[in-house]
């Protein structure tokens, strides 16, 4: 599973290229100079002390933030040209939040419809059986007619991976998926994040689970005060991390 | 107690004489009323969303120019008609029209006059509370609803206003009630209302204190009804506060045997049983 990009480098062209991202909330530079590459399949983990811009990353990615510099290329086209439709570009980025943010409005099943029915112009009919689907598979087709609020954190966020998959993504953002979440319902987002990964779908994922980035992950970024501080793969950063930086935090993240 | 039964009788030989004109006149209230209050939401709903349009300064100048000039636009016709009184709202319309169009054009009919005059002052509160409605609402809402690329009106119809319009529901049969009632100021351009209904029929007979008592039953019962109504809309939005899977027995089970067809294939057969089966 774990490709290198020298390997892709020959085969394909990346879906998402980040070429001198940078981010200022007015004096506050929060993402000084951010590039890499995304490939078919990748799953990248991000990690990195709070505040270090990893959310801010991620916003920018799918341009709930608008970055102060730099670009962000989508199969080839920078999507913050002028005249570039964001609302479409960000129907191809799926992005799931610590906070769920499922629509308070409405059921289970139509928070999965709404977004293919209005944005992708899906017929009723057919989005619902795709979400009826998506929902199966993340273990919520019981609560279909559910709202968001009478079901569990963990619930919530499996409905919003599949809200997020009903789009068909090319790409899914996560940001903290499980540190909103109880304990014990951290295991079942995990499991339907890991069986994403291993389904193929590429995902860049911002976590402070150590075992899913290093087990389920092929590359991993280290942030540090808003630039990426290391990256390689889990058994680089993990095994044998280079920058000093890198080694306080992970063995401050082992004594906690 | 003498007092009493005079009152009574004075209350009966008004109703055997103009009980039709009272009925009438509570009629046209309601009517004007609930009119007036459906179309002020309306303009009310409509200033909230044009005035939280979300612009940036990356924007070109001419979007900037223009969203700025909409919610300039929108402030004046809210606060001229927050600040002014309704009954002097509806003389300056009725005969402002044809007085500044050289009598080319003037209200034809006095209902028309009057749901416009009330509808745009209904709006004028309600773009307010549907405003307040609107940035009340977690802003979690809207980047959920932006990262599946809904675009502001989609953002706007499926997701935010729904909730705004649940959180507003005790403002929105506020204006109602108040509607109910303030709308008797509309006399002054002659329209048929309850209370016009005791001006023609107290002035016949000099019957005032009779004829108010009965427009003061008249009046309560009906905000005091309209209220009890609400109140049972409002608790039925609310909802319930969990979820019971009874009627979703049958799918747990289903969703362990069935193995992931085609899109729309086996799906929609599945689909088509659970509308017939479920709910
Ligand atoms: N909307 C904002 N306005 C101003 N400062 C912000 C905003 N969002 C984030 N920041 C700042 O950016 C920095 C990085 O934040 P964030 O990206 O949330 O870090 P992380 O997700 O790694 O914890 C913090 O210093 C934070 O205060
Ligand atoms: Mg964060």
């Amino acid at each position: 599973m774990a490709n290198n990009n020298n390997e892709h480098n020959s085969r394909s062209q990346p879906i998402l290229q980040i070429d001198h991202l940078s981010k200022a909330f007015g004096n506050n530079k929060v993402l000084n100079d951010i590039h890499f590459d995304v490939y078919q399949g990748d799953v990248i983990s991000v990690i990195g002390a709070s505040g270090s811009g990893k959310s801010t990353l991620l916003r920018c990615i799918n341009l709930l933030e608008t970055p102060t510099g730099g670009e962000i290329i989508y199969k080839g086209v920078n999507v913050l040209a002028p005249g570039v439709n964001a609302t479409k570009y960000r129907s191809h980025v799926g992005m799931v939040f610590q906070s769920f943010n499922l629509f308070k409005n409405l059921t289970v099943l139509e928070n999965c419809v709404v977004g293919q029915v209005r944005v992708l112009k899906r017929s009723r009919d057919q989005a619902k059986q795709y979400a009826l689907e998506l929902l199966d598979k993340v273990g919520m087709a019981p609560y279909i007619d559910a709202k968001p609020r009478q079901i569990s954190g963990g619930q919530q966020q499996r409905v919003a991976i599949a809200r997020a998959l009903a789009m068909d993504p090319d790409l899914l953002l996560f940001d903290e998926p499980t540190s909103a979440l109880d304990p014990e319902t951290v295991g079942e987002v995990l499991a339907v994040m890991k069986n994403l990964a291993n389904e193929g779908m590429t995902m860049l994922v911002v976590s402070h689970e150590m075992a899913f980035a290093r087990d389920v992950s092929n590359q991993v970024f280290f942030m540090n005060e808003g630039v990426i501080h290391e990256s390689g793969t889990p058994e680089e950063i993990f095994g044998n991390p280079k920058r000093q930086e890198t080694i306080d935090f992970l063995a401050r993240f082992r004594n906690t | 107690m003498g007092k009493f039964a005079q009152l009574i009788q004075d209350i009966e030989k008004l109703w055997d004489k103009f009980g039709d004109v009272y009925l009438r006149g509570i009629r046209s209230t309601l009517i004007l009323a609930l009119v007036a209050t459906a179309i002020g939401c309306l303009i009310g709903f409509a200033c909230g969303v044009l005035n939280t349009i979300p612009y940036t300064k990356k924007d070109p100048l001419p979007k900037r120019f223009v969203l700025k000039l909409i919610r300039v636009v929108i402030r004046i016709y809210v606060e001229v008609f927050r600040g002014t009184p309704m009954m002097l709202q509806a003389v300056f319309i009725f005969y402002g029209l044809p007085y500044v169009t050289n009598l080319q054009h003037r209200f034809d009919s006095i209902w028309v006059a009057s749901i416009l005059v009330v509808s745009i002052n209904t709006g004028a509160y309600m773009a307010e509370s549907v405003r307040g409605g609107i940035i009340s609402i977690d802003p979690g809402q809207t980047e959920g609803a932006k990262a599946i690329g809904m675009n502001h009106f989609q953002t706007m119809t499926s997701v935010i206003l729904p909730q705004a319009l649940r959180n507003i529901m005790p403002q929105i049969g506020n204006n109602f009630i108040i509607n109910v009632k303030d709308t008797s100021v509309m006399f002054v351009i002659g329209f048929p209302d309850f209370f016009a209904a005791h001006r023609s029929a107290s002035g016949a007979n000099y019957l005032f204190f009779p004829s108010a008592t009965i427009e003061m039953i008249g009046y309560l019962t009906v905000t005091l009804v309209s209220s009890f109504i609400l109140r049972r809309i409002e608790k039925k939005l609310e909802g319930d506060a969990s979820y019971e899977l009874a009627a979703a027995d049958q799918l747990v089970m289903v969703a362990g045997t069935y193995r992931h067809p085609g899109k729309g294939e086996h799906l929609a057969e599945r689909s088509k049983e659970l509308e017939r089966d479920g709910k």
